[in-house]
């Protein structure tokens, strides 16, 4: 009878990742997070996101330099997001 | 068939030209891209420059990156190997081999897998200045662009795509 409760509590969260200076804007490499239901898409998790801290906000404040992940594979604002899913967002990439 | 790496140690150029080409005579030609740190930027001189990635993603991305090239072109191998972590001036930063048969294809093939890299392979840079301040390097346009000419698609394509 016992419930593996958070188990089951992660595996309906998002973990959502961060990096180069939306980490440090945010605070955080990583953390995970349980939206309502309605937050389907990678667009509407951003405006969910923006009212966890004012970090957060900062970090989103101009959209169009933020780029994004869903399971590691490139994203836009229109990519379903699903419980469970690794969602990342990131400046746009500087390697090379 | 592809040879991807992600590593913070340097890597050997000579190596890795003899780990392509061991025990093969198909190949006529080697197409080389190696970056390095510069030591300026924007005219300020940097004191180190540091490399992040996104792991979980990175060799995928790569992998990839060398797929679409091996579509394109007839290679008979390719390497590409990147270094995270601080480096500093003058270090290496990325290797890019490809071999054909003929050079041409060697060589844009090197030239469309650097180009590809700087936009879809997922690390950031930043720069450390001798002041102390440390700036996020940020993408350019440039890079977009060299990378849309590569598209195969209508030319408005590419157009739109370079802003």
């Amino acid at each position: 009878m016992n419930q593996p409760a958070p188990t089951v509590t992660r595996s309906a969260g998002l973990t959502v990742l961060y990096f180069a200076w939306l980490r440090e804007r945010t605070g955080t490499a990583e953390e995970v997070v349980a939206p309502p239901v309605e937050v389907a898409t990678v667009g509407a998790l951003i405006d969910w996101l923006i009212r966890r801290s004012p970090g957060h906000a900062t970090a989103f404040a101009s959209r169009d330099t933020v780029r994004c992940a869903v399971n590691q594979d490139f994203a836009d604002p229109e990519t379903p997001v699903r419980p469970g899913d690794e969602v990342a967002f990131f400046p746009p990439v500087t390697g090379g | 068939m592809a040879k991807v790496r992600v590593q913070q140690e340097d890597f050997d150029i000579g190596a890795e030209f003899a780990a392509l080409s061991a025990g093969r005579t198909d190949i006529g030609g080697l197409g080389c891209f190696v970056g390095t740190v510069r030591e300026t930027a924007k005219g300020r001189k940097i004191v180190s420059m540091t490399l992040e990635h996104y792991p979980a993603m990175t060799e995928r991305a790569l992998a990839r990156i060398a797929a679409e090239a091996e579509s394109r072109w007839p290679l008979l191998g390719c390497t590409l190997i990147h270094r995270v972590g601080t480096l500093l001036p003058g270090d290496n930063i990325v290797l890019v081999l490809a071999a054909s048969a003929h050079r041409q294809a060697a060589l844009d093939a090197a030239g469309f897998l650097i180009d590809w890299l700087k936009t879809r392979a997922p690390f950031w840079k930043k720069e450390r200045f001798a002041d102390g301040d440390e700036t996020w390097v940020e993408a350019r346009a440039e890079d977009d662009a060299a990378a849309a000419k590569w598209w195969a698609g209508p030319p408005s394509r590419a157009a739109a795509s370079t802003g």
